[in-house]
């Protein structure tokens, strides 16, 4: 019992050391630069324990769920030596991961409003929502292939320096010819594709398929999917962007 | 106040969000490896602690601290503040000295706390054998992503092309590829992404929007964005910066050893 509680103790001081530097800076900015006193205290507590147990949780489940999951399948796809299966796994995943990210919603409905304002949709609730609905899918679509490249990098052994550095080639040769008013809602879009739950498990999946290889190295051949999951939306929605417009 | 409401509403929609997740691998196990899941229990238990913590870490960031870090970014950008000890209002770039500091902090805090570089460095730290640290490698990060928000906030500010800093960002990338060392730059490389997910994303969002809304001229639709992708871009550069520091230190620690056994060598030498 004394185990379990030393153990439970050793996660939540991580985690507070983890939160500790949120709450300085926000204090420091309330009391000494915007000298305002904090009128709920007792709710910035309260909400300051949730996301302790919150984030001691998380990364208990981690450890419990996540990152067996994804090795233990990546294991059992390897094993099972069928590169079809993997493939098709590595796309889905990206795909059906990416296509109801809240955050992704989000900045799809900011875009619609660009577009509309900038005269390339027709301003009307339809239009918008078609815009959004397409914007969704691209994306999603764009992390699926990252995924599949990324994986097939790793059973090839391609070099991930070479593959990075042509999509930032296409991303700033689409930057010339898309329409100004996306691009930056294309670069932000990069990095919100990749949730908090789909991390681990794609991290893991990279790592269990590099090491269940003879001569590949965990390390230097099983990173590098995330990578290709933030460049691909970047060169996808500004394409979007760009069919929409001229056609 | 109450949290209950909020919070069962939260976990509910991250279970949401988990759902299709659990259910295509749950698939994938049955029709196409067509083997048994080993350890269900504890795989169950493990995904009820994800999602139950990730549905509270929200919560609490969503009444608590998400409301304050907004009306900080607010005030911070808001004229009034910065006409303090000023008589002309005056939007230069100059002038915004709390906004850059307060852009570096909140960028590195929320980095810090982010579970998403937690998972990774985690990984890291395994895979590599214990050579990356977990703590020293997201340090690196959140330095990376502090600069990139502050730089984000100047570029916001300033009115400068958003093309032109990330053109920049990619051929300092290129060119530290070239002698970093060849263990971490897939890792660098995936840091970028793994930066921006639950905590910092919110925030910094909603420091740019508000930049974009007080300074004349500026757009919050077509201006507001691109912080994210500073965010993005700048752990790589700093993740490669640190792991090149350590090499370097290395090496020069090596050369004094050597230098040291060969200074014994000779003295002894001497002394015969």
């Amino acid at each position: 019992m004394t185990k379990v509680l030393r153990t439970l103790w050793k996660h939540v001081a991580r985690s507070a050391r983890d939160l500790a530097p949120i709450i300085l800076v926000i204090g420091f900015f309330q009391y000494a630069i915007l000298q305002q006193p904090l009128d709920n205290a007792l709710e910035l507590v309260s909400g300051a324990t949730l996301v302790l147990i919150g984030l001691t949780l998380f990364v208990y489940g981690l450890e419990l769920a996540l990152f067996p999951i994804g090795e233990s399948l990546a294991y059992a796809l390897a094993r099972k030596g069928s590169v079809f299966w993997l493939l098709t796994f590595s796309f889905l995943l990206g795909f059906g991961t990416t296509v109801a990210e809240p955050a992704l919603t989000a900045v799809a409905n900011e875009a619609a409003q660009v577009a509309a304002a900038a005269g390339a949709i027709g301003d009307t609730d339809e239009a918008r929502s078609r815009y959004v609905l397409g914007l969704r899918i691209t994306v999603a679509l764009s992390v699926g292939t990252a995924l599949l490249i990324g994986v097939l990098r790793i059973l090839l052994g391609w070099s991930l320096p070479l593959l990075i550095i042509s999509g930032y080639v296409m991303v700033i040769a689409m930057t010339a010819v898309a329409p100004p008013e996306i691009v930056g809602i294309a670069y932000d879009s990069g990095g919100v594709t990749t949730s908090t739950v789909t991390v681990p498990l794609v991290a893991a999946l990279g790592v269990g398929i590099a090491s269940s290889l003879r001569d590949r190295n965990p390390m230097t051949d099983g990173f590098g999917l995330i990578a290709f999951a933030s460049l691909t939306p970047m060169v996808f929605v500004m394409a979007y962007g760009s069919i929409i417009k001229w056609i | 106040m109450d949290l209950t409401g909020p919070a069962l509403k939260t976990i509910l929609s991250t279970a949401f969000d988990v759902l299709p997740i659990v259910l295509f691998i749950f698939l994938f196990q049955v029709f196409v490896i067509r083997q048994p899941i080993r350890d269900v229990k504890r795989l169950v238990a493990g995904l009820v602690c994800t999602i139950l913590g990730l549905g509270l870490f929200l919560v609490g960031l969503e009444q608590a601290l998400f409301p304050l870090g907004r009306l900080m970014a607010q005030q911070l950008t808001h004229p009034e503040f910065l006409l303090q000890g000023t008589e002309r209002l005056d939007f230069h770039w100059s002038n915004y000295t709390w906004v850059y500091v307060f852009a570096f902090a909140i960028g590195f805090a929320t980095t810090i706390a982010e579970p998403a570089l937690l998972a990774v460095a985690m990984k890291a730290n395994e895979t590599s054998g214990g050579a990356i640290h977990v703590w020293g490698l997201r340090v690196a990060v959140a330095i990376g992503a502090a600069v990139g928000v502050s730089l984000g906030c100047f570029r916001i500010i300033a009115g400068l092309p958003l093309q032109a800093f990330i053109l920049v960002g990619y051929v300092i990338v290129v060119i530290q590829t070239i002698w970093a060392p060849r263990l971490i730059i897939p890792l660098a490389y995936d840091s970028g992404g793994v930066t921006t997910s639950t905590v910092t994303v919110p925030l910094v969002a909603a420091l740019g929007l508000g930049l974009a809304e007080t300074i004349p001229g500026r757009s919050p639709l077509l201006d507001g964005f691109g912080l994210v992708a500073f965010t993005c871009l700048f752990p790589i550069i700093s993740v490669m910066a640190y792991a090149q520091l350590s090499a370097l230190r290395e090496q020069l620690a090596h050369r004094r050893k050597s230098r040291q056994g060969r200074g014994t060598e000779s003295t002894s030498k001497e002394a015969i």
